[in-house]
């Protein structure tokens, strides 16, 4: 899944413990993206009578449960007004049911629950843990259904919150890794809505208001457009009256419009831009694929050989373990409601950038044309498949699959045929898969960093 | 006197004695001569499973301390080896060179060629990786249950076997470089961060960078590698965590036939480096290429390793959370949303390390509003802190939540194994971690308040401010030429 969550201001109390426990890792800990799949929890689903779709897994082992809405209302939704989603989300518990964003809070917290909210490409979610005793548990759905349901969308919040966003904007602006994002997003869709980032523009930002907020959620939150994501310690008859107290006083709506397909790149760019940091960082790439791609399989499993398996990578290997060049170098797939991005990424001292350049180009260009070892896809299975336990061994993760699965319509076997559907995957269905969809010479290439303007082009 | 001096200077003379206090065999009290304080306390004796609660302890004869926790939600387990080393061990000059050996333990055995290690952990369907911190290393592997004996035989391996060569060392300092400029040079917030740390402690080890200053990871050598690994790398110097779908005892066995065949060796005498007391209240500026201004307060504190007090740390870590934990906390509600002084604004505190602490305020000024302001609004709610008592509405709400994390805690194994090794690492008891929340819910108002009054004061404090240099405005995605100058 895209990481983009907006919700810097709240902190839990499980990170409190190590608040200042400065670390430094062998690996960088890039978030797993795309890398799904797990085990076979047995997964529950049915309709809330105004067309919710709502998944369960029950998981009585502890006296939790975690609920995850999902409305397909995420910043591909903006059209003219970046940061229109993220914004919603973001002012929904600002100020409900004539409950102050500080009394909401206190509902929440007096109990222990923890509530949570963000806004990526696709998805616009609002997510909840607390405890199953009764009181707690009802107090709880009871802030969330008005969080969810009731919304005032109060001026004051708005201008606070926007402002709040705009100082995000400045800051990202600071760092050379998220400018080298936001840059190869607008380059890879530069007509399509995956274009901007779920924070939104400075533009988009300034020209919102709350009735347009208001209007948004009239819009995209409602049953139809939603998914209810529930594991936890309850009986199927708790969850679904769970899902209809939650979900029940939504309007049924409409389901959102398909999001358009993305045009493939007809050829390579380079951007550079200069920026005043000591290292340069690339990202080269394309789009990619989409959920429930056909292709799925093969180019999951031959990225894990390329580039999504750490240390034991093929880029990791020739850039970080054969010539020092860069902490982390990576290749990831986005699968998405249309085609995500495919992007290989590293970053490395100014000096080192047209040489580190070259060979993650020179990486990827062999692997499209002669494809993975038999021993590189022997290796890549059993560390799929012989991890597969790993995948599904909390409720934590197990909502993060149900929510996938729920909201991108994956088979409701995806899980269980996972491991074999690695196993199948040839030699051939890699190479075929990677000729097919990735194409080294029709490539967005971006470097952010020192001087990257003035060291002459590789 | 600075009662911080007294308080540390006390709890590490008693830290050196709790090794020597915790009933040991023979056998281990000859292996223990040269490293008593690098055994911590609670150790279960040598040959006998001691078990609280729902975790097993053991030591083996060579000294190792293993602690399990057996859950068996999932077929699933996480192991990982705790070194009693990190960055606060190291001297000026070398500095980094804990996490620099943390890299090179991939490096290679006698028996395994570089990143060995790793094509075997993947190939039995692992996820591993390891960290460093001030206080600690560790190691950790995440696994399907069956698969365990792989990641002991392979970590009691690099134990005693690591193979450190010059070629492989040369190459990955220039990674851990990159690291550094990744993580640290090209982030103005980290950079304040390193900056401010190195000017509020001053003989204190907190001083230096985990990650080392750039200068002494460009002079260091293999030899410094030799020499930190045959220093601080044996069973007596390491906690083993293992929790999981385990049964405890055949855990305990598979340990003793794999970590079990690696020799203890004399583990050297750490020196205190107890810093001295502050004289008043310092300030830096940190001019870097940024956007946004930002600033951080430490103030010296104790912690639960070094406190005389013994419900102090607790306090201060009570105080924390009436100021920020979550949304109906007072930052959120009063200088986020009610005076809109802040974008973001933290307190933060680490109860749990080895030494002297900094309970740490940071935040940036909201649009239209400085840092001097925003340092005031902070001064204000230290203030009203100190002058007027938390009301039991804040704290009730505080340890509500206290409670219910410690039942989603246990639906992380990896969490819940991080902190038995990090307590066991600091020289604590791993049990503290059980006792946390009846010792957070005695606090009383009284007790915050007199922590207040008695360590956020002026002469304890330091202020760094990030002063954003100009940057560029970036050019437009066409790849328009844009300059820094």
């Amino acid at each position: 899944m895209p990481i983009n969550s907006k919700n810097s201001k709240s902190k839990n109390m499980n990170n409190k413990l190590f608040f200042g426990l400065l670390m430094s890792s062998i690996l960088f800990f890039t978030a797993l993206i795309g890398t799904t799949a797990s085990a076979s929890p047995d997964i529950e689903h049915w309709r809330t009578t105004n067309g919710a779709r709502v998944y369960f897994v029950p998981a009585p082992e502890l006296p939790i449960v975690d609920i995850r809405i999902i409305f397909n209302a995420g910043a591909a939704r903006d059209e003219d007004m970046p940061g229109t989603a993220i914004l919603t989300n973001g002012l929904l518990a600002e100020g409900a049911g004539g409950l102050s964003a500080n009394q909401l809070a206190e509902q929440f917290e007096s109990i222990g629950a923890r509530f949570g909210n963000s806004a990526q490409r696709d998805m616009a979610i609002l997510s909840l843990r607390t405890l199953t005793e009764r009181k707690i548990f009802d107090s709880a759905v009871n802030t969330l259904t008005t969080i969810l349901t009731q919304p005032d969308f109060p001026k004051t919040a708005f201008e606070r919150e926007r402002s709040r966003l705009l100082t995000t904007l400045k800051r990202n602006k600071q760092s050379p890794g998220k400018q080298a994002n936001e840059t190869f997003f607008n380059a890879l869709y530069s007509k399509h809505p995956y274009r901007n980032q779920p924070t939104g523009t400075e533009a988009g930002i300034n020209g919102l208001d709350t009735a347009k907020l208001k209007a948004f959620y009239d819009k995209y939150y409602v049953g139809s457009n939603a998914i209810l994501a529930i594991v936890g310690d309850l009986s199927r008859a708790d969850a679904e009256q769970l899902a209809q107290t939650l979900m029940g006083k939504l309007p049924e709506g409409e389901p959102a419009d398909d999001i358009p397909p993305v045009e493939a790149l007809t050829d390579s760019k380079e951007i550079r831009i200069d920026h005043p940091s000591a290292q340069t960082h690339i990202l080269v790439g394309q789009p990619g694929m989409k959920r429930g791609d056909p292709d799925y399989f093969a180019l999951y499993v031959g990225n894990h050989i390329l580039g999504g398996s750490g240390l034991v990578a093929r880029l990791s290997n020739e850039i970080r373990e054969k010539r020092g060049l860069a902490y982390s170098s990576y290749s990831y797939f986005v699968p998405m409601q249309q085609n995500g991005p495919f992007t290989i990424g590293l970053q490395t001292k100014n000096e080192s950038a047209n040489e580190a350049l070259k060979v993650l180009r020179e990486t990827i260009g062999t692997f499209v044309k002669e494809g993975a070892t038999a021993e590189e896809l022997e290796a890549a299975k059993k560390n799929i498949t012989g991890g597969f336990p790993l995948r599904i061994s909390s409720n934590k993760k197990i909502i993060d699959y149900i929510g996938m699965i729920g909201f991108y319509q994956l088979p409701m076997d995806y899980l269980d045929t996972f491991n074999e559907r690695v196993q199948a995957v040839t030699l051939e269905d890699i190479k075929t898969a990677f000729q097919k969809r990735v194409h080294p010479e029709k490539m967005i290439t971006v470097m952010v960093g020192g001087d990257v303007n003035s060291i002459g082009k590789e | 006197m600075n009662p911080l001096s007294k308080i540390s200077a006390a709890a590490l003379t008693a830290a050196a004695l709790t090794g020597c206090a915790t009933g040991l065999s023979k056998n281990d009290s000859a292996e223990m001569s040269a490293s008593s304080a690098a055994l911590s306390a609670g150790a279960g004796k040598t040959g006998h499973i001691v078990t609280i609660g729902d975790v097993h302890e053991y030591r083996l004869a060579n000294g190792l301390q293993i602690l399990i926790k057996e859950d068996h939600r999932a077929p699933v387990v996480v192991s990982q080896i705790w070194y009693k080393t990190g960055a606060s061990y190291e001297s000026n000059g070398t500095t980094g060179v804990a996490h620099v050996l943390e890299h090179m333990m991939f490096k290679g055995t006698k028996t395994l060629g570089p990143n060995e290690f790793s094509r075997i952990i993947a190939a039995n369907g692992g996820r591993e990786n390891a960290f460093t911190g001030q206080d600690y290393t560790a190691y950790f592997q995440q696994l399907e249950k069956s698969r365990l004996p792989i990641s002991f035989e392979l970590e009691a391996d690099r134990m005693a076997n690591l193979n450190l060569r010059a070629e492989d060392f040369a190459k990955e300092v220039k990674v851990v470089m990159e690291e550094r400029r990744m993580r640290t040079d090209d982030k103005p917030r980290s950079l304040t961060y390193e900056h401010f740390a190195a000017t509020a402690f001053v003989n204190s080890p907190y001083h230096q960078p985990i990650i080392g200053w750039m200068n002494d990871l460009e002079n260091m050598n293999v030899d410094d590698m030799r020499n930190w690994y045959k220093d601080w790398y044996a069973p007596n110097n390491a906690t083993l965590v293992v929790a999981g779908d385990v049964d405890a005892k055949a855990v305990f066995e598979l340990a003793q036939k794999t970590y079990g065949k690696v020799s203890a060796r004399p583990i050297p005498t750490l020196k205190p480096q107890t810093d001295f007391e502050q004289k008043g209240i310092k300030r830096i500026v940190v001019k870097a290429p940024a956007q946004v201004p930002y600033m951080l307060m430490g103030y010296k504190v104790p912690v639960v390793a070094t406190a005389k007090t013994d419900w102090e740390p607790y306090a201060l870590e009570m105080l924390a959370n009436v100021l920020d934990a979550g949304e109906s906390s007072r930052f959120a509600k009063e200088l986020v949303r009610g005076q809109q002084i802040a974008t973001s604004v933290g307190a933060g505190y680490d109860l749990y390390s080895r030494l002297d602490n900094l309970f740490i305020f940071s935040g940036t000024p909201a649009k239209g509003k400085t840092i001097d302001e925003l340092e005031k609004a902070i001064r204000a709610q230290i203030q009203k802190i100190k002058t007027e008592p938390v009301n039991q509405a804040e704290l009730d709400r505080i340890k509500a939540q206290v409670v219910a994390s410690k039942v989603y805690e246990k639906d992380s194994l990896f969490y819940q194994a991080m902190q038995m090794g990090t307590l066991a690492t600091v020289g604590l008891d791993w049990q503290l971690m059980d006792q946390f929340v009846e010792r957070l819910r005695a606090v009383t108002p009284e007790q915050v308040q007199a922590v207040a009054k008695k360590y956020l004061i002026d002469d304890y404090l330091t202020v760094a401010v990030l002063k954003p240099q100009s940057t560029p405005a970036p050019a437009a995605a066409n790849g328009g030429h844009s300059h820094a100058h």
